[in-house]
């Protein structure tokens, strides 16, 4: 089967700074991919670049076989209708409810009747558990209750992909286990193709199919989760084990400091 | 020496590249501002954002601003025995300058201002992104209505700042010096000139509210999605969009009253 994301060769630099250097991967279809590393390795950068938001240096995003980055505006639009984004904050627009946020997509893109728009949207919110929230403003949602009507809104209009920015940052742990059982259960069910990227290692771990680590721009260490755990990379054991020391070294680069001290 | 050349330099460059930026955004917005009279609602959001809660302060400024004429212009016109016609002064005075350019500072204080925040606030929320992911395109759906909005808002509340003046200088001339009521207003009626005042003061208004228009929506757009960012570029808005106004409004004034 022809994979759902196909990312070759792809380059992209901020400034003077490489991000992704020469990256490879493939995303299949209808299981859940993570995508884990470090802050600043630019793992919202590969979502945006994913969802043509960014234009990478060189190399080729597809999806769907259809190179993102030679769409026309058009196209592009019609290709993210098949895309939902989960945004780390939520980014649910400020000046509607609930229900609103979530009709936004079906009433900006749908003929659909203000009745059937009703139907889908309750249920919807049924699936991420706040239907008795549907009237709350944006402002007076918890953290983790933003997430969910995101989610609620980013599968309005059934689209074949989720893509998660960091869903599990800043949350405590029931939300958690509510956000992982939501990506999971989405995925079993409609058997959504799902990037989670993430780097809350145990989290991920536990629903994740398959699993690449990142870093400095290259990809360190793939496969599915037992692979990837048993990874003989010094790297990748820093990361997944949570070592202060290693690889990435715990002093941010300095001259010796018994020389600074004038020692 | 030739370290501040280079500063200066450097300045210019940014300041240019900015301009092209902003020259850029325009141009993008063009083409979307059919869009917002499709979708009325959004534009009467925007209406009444800008509009409707810039009332409360444009009434009461020209109401005070047009007492403040009518006083002024007795105490001068009543030494030359020819205080009836204070209306003259008032009207025109309110009708060709103050109208037109205080409606646009005080606009830029109280809603250019507020869209500069808003927008920034949109967009360090990621809020246009998701606008972008849900294939809804920011320009026509954030920036359009906004930008057609504050044209049409801003000449009408010059007009409504300009009516409420001469009714304050009415009020201070006639109801409290005594000036005489007919006078007033027809040495008003026979001195003011519809083409030369009327229509000339709501053609800078429309200027004024495009400079502030994209002043204020370039400006949030700008911002660096960080808290200071946003207050840095707020103040930017308020900065030069009134600097552009009273620049502007001198501009006009050479080329029509000259």
């Amino acid at each position: 089967m022809q994979p759902h994301i196909e990312i070759e060769h792809l380059t992209f630099r901020r400034g003077e700074r490489v991000i992704f250097d020469d990256l490879s991967l493939t995303i299949p279809r209808g299981q859940v991919t993570a995508v884990m590393g470090p802050s600043g390795t630019g793992k919202t950068t590969l979502l945006k670049l994913i969802a043509g938001q960014l234009r990478p240096e060189s190399g080729r995003v597809r999806v769907d076989g259809e190179d993102v980055h030679r769409l026309s505006r058009r196209a592009l639009f019609e290709l993210r209708r098949r895309m939902g984004m989960l945004f780390q904050s939520g980014a649910l627009l400020t000046d509607l409810n609930v229900f609103d946020n979530v009709a936004f997509p079906l009433r900006e893109h749908t003929r659909l009747s203000e009745a059937a728009i009703e139907r889908i949207v309750l249920m919807k919110l049924q699936a991420v558990g706040l239907r008795g929230a549907r009237h709350l403003m944006p402002s007076e949602l918890s953290g983790g209750m933003a997430r969910r009507v995101a989610l609620a809104r980013a599968i309005a209009l059934d689209p074949a992909m989720v893509l998660y920015d960091e869903p599990f940052v800043g949350q405590d742990p029931i939300t958690m286990g509510v956000l992982l059982k939501l990506i999971e259960k989405l995925n079993h069910s409609l058997g959504l193709t799902s990037v989670v990227v993430s780097h809350d290692v145990e989290e991920v771990l536990s629903i994740a199919h398959q699993v690449y680590v990142l870093s400095e721009g290259r990809v360190v260490a793939q496969g599915d989760v037992a692979a990837v755990r048993e990874s003989a990379d010094p790297y990748v054991r820093q990361f997944l084990g949570g070592l202060p020391d290693g690889p990435v070294p715990f002093h941010y680069p300095a001259p010796p400091f018994r020389e600074e001290l004038g020692l | 020496m030739i370290r501040m050349l280079r500063a200066i330099g450097r300045w210019g460059l940014s300041r240019l590249r900015a301009a092209g930026r902003a020259g850029l955004f325009l141009l993008g917005l063009l083409p979307a501002l059919a869009y917002p009279f499709w979708r009325v609602r959004l534009l009467l959001k925007q209406v009444y954002n800008t509009g409707t809660l810039s009332l409360p302060i444009i009434l009461t400024a020209g109401l005070f601003v047009g007492m403040v004429l009518g006083l002024q212009g007795y105490n001068v016109l009543v030494d030359y025995n020819s205080e009836e016609a204070v209306g003259t002064m008032t009207a025109l005075s309110l009708l060709r300058e103050l109208g037109p350019v205080v409606t646009a500072l005080l606009f830029v204080g109280r809603a250019g201002s507020a869209l500069t925040a808003e927008i920034g606030l949109m967009r360090s929320t990621e809020q246009l992104s998701a606008l972008e992911m849900m294939a809804v395109d920011p320009v026509r759906f954030i920036f359009a209505p906004r930008f057609v909005a504050v044209v049409l808002v801003v000449p009408l509340l010059t007009l409504i700042f300009t009516a409420l003046g001469i009714l304050g200088g009415y009020l201070v001339a006639v109801g409290w010096l005594g000036v005489d009521d007919g006078a007033f207003w027809s040495q008003m009626t026979a001195h003011v000139d519809w083409q030369d005042d009327v229509v000339n003061g709501v053609i800078k208004s429309v200027v004024f509210a495009v400079w502030i228009a994209v002043v204020a929506l370039f400006q949030g757009e700008e911002a660096p999605p960080t808290s200071e960012g946003v207050s840095y570029a707020t103040t930017r808005t308020v900065v030069q969009g009134s600097l552009g106004v009273l620049a502007l409004d001198f501009v006009l004034t050479a080329l029509m009253f000259n």
